[in-house]
């Protein structure tokens, strides 16, 4: 910004250039679960930065977080994998996830498992200063509102649980969506009791994440929304999965960033979002 | 009810999950908890305060443990109270039973104590010659019903009132009718009025003991505490080494922290001060004092940098919390102390090997870190425990197999991309109608819940696509 205001008053030219440099240059972690399962978020992500102003790149040598390795115990193999994240995105000015869990992991895990290895103990701090999580970066340090985009109908928002509390994401997204015009709000009871997913718990104890998600899907279902939002893919994927077996096709689930960036209708409708 | 194992841990939460009323059984107790809680919390502005005073008060003393410990035996033994100290929970409950023995008693009240379960006192006595009564209210309920706790705050959670009414008919000498709550609290007040009178011994567990003055404090609602130390000639306090605290002004935070996270009320209707055995001008009291000190695995768990997890005050709220605990109940736990603050402390009073499986059952949602009222970084600690687990290979080796697995293609990214592709390949192929319902290797998933169908293909190959397009158009 500091050069923005040094800059002012150049030619018009040079003026461009300096809004280049006071751009952001993000680099975009899409996360594992978007790169296989739902790319629209992905692309939904990238659309909404460069909205907001910011340069994106997508580093081709990225895979996943870590967390299945973390949440299992197993340091080594996380180090193996932070080692790669950290070179392939701690030259960015932000290193932006869709995904709370995958943000909270590098922002506040990393650190965990390098505390006796002080030089990437330092470069996975740097690292996690520099991470967020996309829905609150849009809003806390882009300032960014969408504007024109429409979806006709009512949505319930499921904060995921590292979101909400490992990275306070929570007003964010709901700030971005009273900006989408037709879009009302039904409040999800129980909020911000955890949908089972747990990652690696889902599969491990199916059967106590199924007792679980079962009951959010109550909650969800007594919204009557026409949409179940929320900012992570695991999440989604659990309430959704639970809706479908149950024969629930009334509510779809669609990522935020899908919503704000205008792809709900392609996407509701089968498409690819490339 | 048999008590359950901790390293049936698989089973036992198969037989809850197919108990059909008790995920209604325990919402009935959490959310009121819950409820509770949040309005006490509200109504109490300075509650991240004392919740940062607290954390430093337990802190200190654990820091400063021998200091403190030394303090309080001093203050103890100059009230008249005679102080033991026991390794381990079998010789804790021995300690106990030989003073009841040297006393030849027949009867022993005793108050509620968690303390007292995790050492096996329970079992103890019910294996001696003498009667073990039960005068907490929820603990008279299982001792009639021969259950364990599922709860620390409430024991009995897991019973419903026809229970209650069925068990005080069959056991009470002069049963109510009623199915009234009031007059079932009657009925349990009148057997158990003449058994505390009748007692030879009183055992009672402790909230705080304070070093500065010798004293442990007792918390409660229902007076039974009072009661069955003062009218017995011996009471006997047995008591963790981590409820020591500084002095009386350290355990006020503590205290206001304590009721408003157990049951949402800013104070509860006992708070007691027990300090050795009857002076000379006392109107009443027991004659003799004892104190058990208990480590259990304490100093154990300071030695391997779980010190975080001797804050803790057993309020309960991490369980109160805990959607896991939720579905599963206390029981299936297989420990005294279930749900978030069970799971890290059971691997110290049992083993690792015994109860890592628990360590797993947790989403990492991080709610119990959030209600605590000393900032136990619960979370934290479970994970280390599972990084413990792995590293002795614990871990069933199937799990083992897959999160290396996962890992070595996840630090080649190359390689993880071309996987990731060929995954979607195959699971278009089990997709119908966008849903995949079933396919090799996701029953974990499948089993309950559809899987979405990908996109067509990987964000990244799409993303290279769109790029090369872009740069060839350009």
């Amino acid at each position: 910004m500091s050069q923005k205001i040094t800059n002012a008053g150049r030619t018009q030219s040079n003026a461009i250039e300096c809004l280049n440099i006071s751009e952001k240059k993000v680099g975009l972690f899409v996360t594992c679960l978007v790169n296989t399962m739902r790319p629209s978020i992905g692309f939904a992500s990238i659309t909404l930065l460069e909205q907001a102003g910011c340069t994106v790149e997508v580093p081709e040598l990225q895979s996943c977080c870590g967390q299945p390795a973390f949440n299992s115990g197993d340091d080594e193999g996380t180090r193996q994998i932070a080692y790669q994240t950290i070179k392939q995105f701690e030259n960015f000015d932000y290193v932006v996830l869709p995904s709370g869990s995958c943000a909270a992991m590098i922002k506040k895990n990393f650190i965990e498992v390098f505390k006796d290895q002080p030089q990437w103990l330092a470069r996975a701090k740097h690292l996690a200063s520099i991470t967020h999580e996309l829905l609150s970066f849009l809003v806390d340090v882009c300032h960014f509102q969408p504007n024109g985009i429409e979806l006709d109908g009512s949505y319930t928002y499921h904060d995921s649980c590292s979101g909400y509390r490992a990275l306070h994401v929570y007003e964010q997204p709901r700030k971005m969506l009273s900006k989408v015009k037709g879009l009302k709000h039904k409040p999800l009871n129980s909020h911000a009791e955890c949908c089972g997913f747990g990652g690696t718990f889902c599969v491990k104890y199916s059967d106590i994440s199924n007792a679980i998600v079962a009951e959010k899907v109550e909650n969800v279902l007594a919204t009557e929304a026409d949409y179940l939002l929320g900012g992570d893919m695991g999440c989604l994927m659990n309430i959704a999965g639970k809706l479908n077996r149950e024969g629930h096709k009334e509510i779809k689930a669609l990522h935020t960033a899908e919503v704000l960036a205008g792809l709900a209708p392609q996407i509701l409708g089968g498409k690819d979002a490339s | 009810m048999q008590a359950n194992k901790p390293e049936d841990f698989y089973q036992n939460v198969s037989k809850a999950l197919a108990q059909p009323d008790l995920k209604k059984i325990i919402r009935r107790t959490t959310d009121k908890a819950e409820a509770k809680r949040a309005e006490a919390i509200a109504n109490f502005p300075e509650f991240d305060n004392a919740r940062s005073q607290g954390q430093k008060v337990k802190d200190h003393t654990i820091k400063y443990m021998e200091h403190y410990l030394a303090e309080f035996e001093k203050n103890a033994l100059a009230q008249g109270t005679i102080v033991h100290w026991a390794s381990t929970g079998e010789e804790a409950s021995k300690i106990v039973l030989d003073i009841c023995r040297q006393h030849k008693a027949k009867k022993v009240t005793r108050s509620k104590s968690m303390l007292g379960e995790e050492i096996g006192l329970t079992h103890a006595f019910d294996n001696s010659e003498m009667e073990r009564i039960e005068t907490d209210l929820a603990e008279h309920i299982i001792q009639l019903a021969g259950d364990p706790p599922s709860h620390i705050v409430w024991p009995a959670m897991h019973r419903s009132r026809e229970d209650v009414v069925k068990l005080f008919r069959e056991f009470h000498a002069d049963p109510t009718y009623s199915e009234e709550i009031t007059d079932l609290v009657r009925s349990a007040r009148r057997d158990l009025r003449t058994k505390f009178l009748t007692s030879d011994i009183g055992i009672s567990g402790s909230n705080f003991l304070l070093a500065d003055s010798g004293s442990s404090c007792t918390v409660t609602n229902e007076g039974n505490a009072e009661l069955t130390i003062t009218p017995p000639k011996v009471h006997i306090v047995t008591a963790g080494i981590e409820k020591l605290v500084p002095s009386m002004a350290h355990a006020v935070p503590l205290l206001r922290l304590l009721t408003r996270s157990a049951t949402g009320a800013e104070i509860t209707q006992y708070i007691t001060f027990h300090n050795g055995p009857k002076r000379p001008n006392d109107a009443d009291g027991p004659q003799e004092c004892h104190i058990v000190l208990v480590d259990n695995g304490r100093t154990k768990m300071l030695a391997e940098g779980m010190e975080e997890m001797l804050r803790c005050i057993r309020c309960g709220a991490c369980m109160n919390h805990c959607v896991v605990y939720k579905h599963i109940g206390g029981h299936a736990y297989g420990s005294v102390y279930p749900g978030p603050m069970g799971s890290v402390l059971t691997p110290h009073l049992n083993s690792l090997e015994v109860a890592n499986k628990q360590t797993h059952a947790c989403t990492m949602n991080g709610r119990c870190e959030d209600v605590c009222p000393v900032n136990i970084p619960l979370p934290k600690l479970l994970r280390s425990l599972r990084a413990q687990s792995w590293q002795k290979k614990y871990e069933p080796l199937l799990n083992r197999f897959v999160v290396q697995s996962f890992a070595a293609m996840a630090k080649r990214p190359r390689l993880f991309q071309l996987l990731s592709s060929c995954g979607v390949i195959v699971m278009k192929v089990f997709s119908r109608k966008g849903w995949i319902k079933t396919m090799p290797f996701t029953s974990g998933w499948t089993r309950n819940r559809d899987l979405i169908e990908p996109e067509s293909t990987t964000f990244m190959h799409q993303y290279k696509k769109m790029k090369k397009t872009k740069n060839g158009g350009a």
